[in-house]
């Protein structure tokens, strides 16, 4: 491996900090322009960039942060890989998952280091279009970035910006490729002709997550052993959290890989008795009891071992007053609302798992004390959509009968809890009616 | 060179008519909706002429085989 060798940099922040990516970040949430961004954080190397980015993501360590975990270097060398035809960067600020707004915060607040990034990937990529991929709120914020570099000649390859859709899977790659070639942004068949080598207009795509690219920004400028600094050796740098239930409205929350997720929450271990549970990775990712979760260490694999992902970095602490089977079966509604629809297996068994998690929470005598039916749902539609969105569902439904054991014997046998009525306390789910009657509160069963 | 294949199905074209394990049921059965559920090994070359076929005949085009790498 070659050494990193960097001139000296003022701009240099301290490697063992956080936060990192959020350093500059306006306190009253305006977008920090070009002038502020390149004082603080310096030029782009654009020649080194061209040089050695790809073998310094790979020392770097870096992984996608849009939920998937992959390598970013092993993903890089698969598209310039890929073939003759010079490829297309994308962007992709399509945050479908409405208990995630991390990547919305930094294309509002800090456009230009996910810009950096993404002209970064054109350049070691040798890329022939850049393309911003963003909710409309956003374009308005990403255009007048665009244009504040256009005029400065900023970027080797000038950005598009495309406004994406604003579904749930709206984000998942061949999706985003999908709307990008004016098709309906659905998921689309990757077994014969992936993105990697046919993707935009038919040329190798390379779709990475927002935050990636910010961290790319960094990596570019700074080197991998910056980028180690934090972290442990074999899970260095850091992540982007969205927190929910720590006081109103959502907080974003940057971590140190390997952490100790009660630790990033300022939550001590003693106060695990407050939460009913802690869910993880948003809504294809799954419960954890709290005491669990508060002591988790910020890592996918650690998430992974418990039966559940940090997947784009969702932590939702559920109120012990709630009733975590309610909040579930609202989620696999919601999941079944938002599938493409596409592929047999996920149009059936989502309805299915959907029906019977509502019954669990609201009409438990419909089961007659069995959950076999929904666990052989589960076992049905893992691994058989075109994309990842019904092992998202099944791990979710895993996760809640696992975790939330005591509640389902006590549904099955006393039939619905007193809070099963109550309004969601999940973002983004209110408008979900599971048809069940509030009762009068007379404490927990 | 000798091929080492799998069967994928590509499940937004599916439409369940079941061709694939009528000629082919040892890779093939089908779940209680009638869509495919593939055998994943790799397909032995006495059974190859029968993954062709139900590759050929599949009404949708959606039954594919693929190298299975390594």
């Amino acid at each position: 491996m070659r050494a990193a060798v960097l001139s000296p940099n003022q701009h240099l922040p301290a490697a063992s900090e956080v936060p990192r990516l959020l350093l500059g970040l306006d306190p009253d949430g305006r977008p920090v322009g070009l002038e502020e961004h390149l004082s603080r954080w310096g030029a782009m190397p654009w020649q080194r960039t061209r040089m050695t980015l790809i073998d310094d993501l790979a020392s770097s360590g870096l992984v996608g942060h849009g939920g998937a975990w992959f390598p970013v270097a092993t993903k890089w060398r698969s598209i310039r890989g890929g073939g003759l035809r010079r490829p297309v960067v994308v962007a992709n600020d399509a945050e479908g998952e409405p208990a995630s707004s991390k990547d919305e915060l930094l294309m509002a607040c800090l456009p230009h280091l996910v810009l950096d990034g993404a002209s970064a990937a054109a350049t070691a990529l040798d890329a022939g279009r850049v393309i911003v991929y963003a909710p409309r709120h956003l374009v308005p914020i990403v255009g007048s970035a665009v244009a504040a570099r256009r005029r400065r000649g900023f970027d080797p390859v000038d950005i598009e910006v495309v406004e994406s859709a604003d579904t749930f899977i709206s984000g998942q790659e061949s999706a985003v490729v999908s709307a990008l070639n004016r098709n309906a942004p659905l998921p689309t068949f990757q077994g014969k002709t992936p993105i990697r080598t046919r993707g935009v207009g038919g040329r190798p795509t390379l779709v990475q997550n927002v935050e990636t690219l910010a961290h790319v920004a960094l990596v570019a400028r700074f080197g991998p052993a910056w980028f180690r600094g934090i972290g442990s050796d074999a899970h260095p740098g850091t992540m982007l959290l969205t927190v929910h239930g720590r006081g109103p409205g959502p907080r974003i929350v940057e971590s140190p890989l390997g952490a100790r997720l009660g630790d990033v929450l300022g939550l001590s271990a003693g106060v695990a008795g407050r939460y009913r549970g802690v869910l993880l990775g948003g809504y294809g990712g799954g419960w954890l009891p709290a005491q669990t979760a508060l002591d988790l260490p910020v890592i996918e694999q650690a998430a992974r071992h418990h039966g559940t992902s940090l997947g784009a970095g969702v932590v939702v602490l559920l109120p012990a007053e709630a009733c975590p089977l309610a909040e579930s079966a609202r989620v696999v509604r919601y999941l079944d609302q938002q599938k493409a629809g596409q592929c047999g297996p996920c149009v059936n068994g989502l309805g299915e798992l959907a029906d019977l998690c509502t019954a669990l929470a609201v009409q438990p005598a419909r089961l007659s004390g069995h959950l076999q039916p929904l666990l052989d749902t589960c076992a049905l539609v893992e691994g058989r959509g075109a994309c990842r969105h019904p092992d998202g569902a099944a791990r979710f439904v895993r996760s809640a009968l696992r975790v939330f054991g005591d509640e389902v014997t006590a549904h099955l046998r006393g039939g619905p809890c007193a809070q099963v009525g109550a309004p969601s306390v999940l973002p983004g789910l209110r408008k979900i009616d599971l048809g069940a009657r509030s009762r009068p509160v007379r404490g927990r069963r | 060179m000798k091929r080492h294949l799998r069967l994928v199905v590509d499940g937004t074209a599916c439409d369940g008519h079941g061709v694939c394990a009528e000629l082919f049921p040892e890779h093939v059965t089908l779940d209680r909706w009638g869509y495919p559920l593939l055998e994943g090994a790799e397909i032995p070359p006495r059974l190859q002429e029968h993954a062709d076929r139900a590759v050929a005949s599949c009404p949708r085009l959606a039954l594919h085989l693929v190298e299975v790498p390594g």
